[in-house]
């Protein structure tokens, strides 16, 4: 798993969004592929503008995401998104402002509520699964 | 003269810069930009004219409804319809389907019936038949169309037969571009006694259409993408059946008579169009009509023909760019793959470049699955582009191939 803290010092280096996007390729590519077991309906999130997958895992009272997709820069994105959100409590994934670290990133847009391109509805899936832990 | 640069002078959105260039703008397949004219015209009633419709006796009153009523004139005019009582304002193509469902297929279908559809429906044209079907026990068939999205006469006539009560077809595949031969269909329906509605959302963009040569019961389409506003929609029927349909909603306006027992129901399209309706959007529609007929169908549809050559001859430049839908009779809606580029990949990249198309089912998710994807993107015209907005398209691909 990417460290969230190294991907921003990386983003920050970048000032096109030709390199951004660049980058968030490459960061797809390095995504473990999902087993293809798991690449089923239910694991899909929906509302996503192409395939995307996610699956929770706890491990000793932490929360940590596996995910993938059939678009390479989305799994870009996953693979940030999944740093931020790996090896958390349910507390602290409450607490996170995702919305925030990606604006630092320069992806803002990618989460942005008008887009909605699905980035988002993942995030929603993970807080849900965060919330039913607590319960 | 058919000037492109000077038309496109019209169109504000189209003359903004996106993230720094050009907007090139090839999605108007979902909605298309509006004139100045259309813009103007609404603000102009509503600072101007504005009032109700059909209840004054006032001076605006009169005047706004007389002018609510030029509108659905310019759409009769439009689709040549016999009437303007003909004419049904709905909120879009949407409803004015989901209406036809509603009053005349819920009282005319029964268990042994069959509504007949083609493969290549949006979902607007899918679904109320689905739920018609679970409510009257009538039958559901899809005809198919080719592997390269073409009609096929014989799959349309295998599936036709005296069970047949309705043929519900898109004049022009909002997908694949495939422009389906309307009369011939309509003429084969009703042979069987079969009626036809026309879901011409994106015939009504690119080709005349006149309802009493074609013969169909009812068509159906949007203000939205015939350059016009929001929020209004056509339904056209025959007054002949519309005159014999229960009204769709109830309430203020679509009445004749009322006491406190019973209701008796003012004549078409007036009892199809129950409380306020979309007064100055009716108007703004009438204006766009205005403006597409002022351009003229032979120029619109001579521009918009070259622009489909040139777009397929730029594209086949393109290396691994594969057309979905290459009938012979299309019009200017291209669904591609580039590669094994995913469509959202290739639309982050193409909108950082101004380009705007659009990626995923275009709401009509199994006619993408039976083309064997999960997404595709599409690229649309309007009478608006230029062979520049293509240039950059594909343009823009190619700087995208480069990433992946
Ligand atoms: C072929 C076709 N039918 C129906 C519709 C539905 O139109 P609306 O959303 O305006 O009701 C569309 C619009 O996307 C379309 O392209």
């Amino acid at each position: 798993m990417e460290n969230i803290e190294d991907l921003i010092e990386n983003f920050s280096m970048l000032e096109d969004w030709e390199d951004k996007y660049q980058y968030l390729i490459e960061l797809g590519e390095k995504l473990p592929p999902l087993e293809e077991k798991y690449k089923t309906d239910a694991w899909k999130v929906s509302g996503c503008q192409s395939q995307v997958w996610l699956i929770p895992e706890y491990k000793d009272g932490l929360l940590s995401f596996k995910g993938d997709s059939d678009a390479i820069m989305v799994k870009g994105i996953i693979s940030i998104v999944l740093a931020i959100y790996g090896n958390k409590s349910a507390q602290e994934i409450k607490k996170i402002e995702v919305e925030k670290i990606f604006a630092k990133l320069g992806l803002g847009e990618h989460l942005s509520p008008s887009r909605r391109n699905g980035m988002m509805s993942m995030v929603d899936k993970i807080r849900f699964y965060a919330q039913n832990l607590e319960k | 003269m058919f000037d492109v640069y000077k038309i496109r002078k019209d169109f504000p959105v189209l003359m903004q810069n996106i993230n720094g260039k050009p907007n090139i703008y090839l999605d108007s397949a979902a909605s298309a930009q509006k004139p100045d004219c259309v813009i103007d015209k609404m603000c102009r009633v509503y600072k101007t004219t504005y009032a109700n419709v059909h209840r004054g006796v006032y001076a605006l009153a009169d005047e706004i409804t007389a002018e609510y009523e030029d509108a659905r004139q310019t759409v009769q005019k439009f689709i040549n319809a016999a009437s303007a009582k003909e004419i049904v304002f709905t909120r879009n193509a949407t409803e004015s389907i989901n209406l036809v469902a509603a009053t005349w297929a819920l009282d005319n279908l029964h268990g042994n019936d069959e509504i007949l559809l083609s493969e290549a429906e949006h979902h607007a044209n899918l679904i109320p038949w689905q739920i018609v079907a679970q409510k009257t026990g009538c039958t559901l068939k899809i005809f198919k169309i080719g592997d390269d999205g073409s009609y096929l006469p014989e799959e349309f006539t295998k599936n036709l037969n005296e069970r047949t009560k309705l043929v519900a077809i898109t004049g022009m595949s909002n997908v694949l571009g495939t422009i389906f031969p309307v009369k011939d269909i309509t003429t084969a329906a009703h042979q069987v006694g079969a009626k036809v509605l026309i879901d011409a959302c994106q015939l009504a963009v690119h080709q005349p259409i006149d309802v009493q040569d074609i013969d169909c019961d009812f068509l159906a389409f949007s203000g939205h993408k015939t350059y016009g506003p929001t929020g209004i929609g056509v339904l056209y029927g025959k007054f002949a059946i519309l005159q014999n349909l229960p009204p769709y909603q109830t309430g203020g306006d679509m009445v004749e008579k009322v006491t406190y027992q019973k209701t008796t129901y003012a004549e078409p399209p007036a009892r199809f169009e129950a409380g306020t309706p979309a007064i100055v959007e009716a108007i703004g529609l009438g204006e766009a009509l205005k403006y597409m007929l002022n351009l003229g169908w032979k120029n619109i549809t001579s521009h918009e023909r070259e622009l489909i050559r040139y777009t397929l001859q730029k594209t086949a430049e393109i290396k691994g760019f594969t057309h979905i839908g290459t009938a012979q009779n299309k019009g200017g809606v291209f669904a591609f793959r580039v590669g094994n580029i995913h469509p959202q990949d290739l639309a982050y990249v193409l909108g950082k470049e101004g380009v705007a198309v659009r990626i995923g089912h275009h709401c009509a998710e199994p006619l993408v699955n039976r083309m064997g994807y999960t997404s595709l993107a599409r690229a649309s015209l309007g009478f608006y582009n230029t062979k520049e907005d293509i240039d950059a398209f594909v343009a823009a691909v190619k700087k995208a191939l480069a990433f992946f």
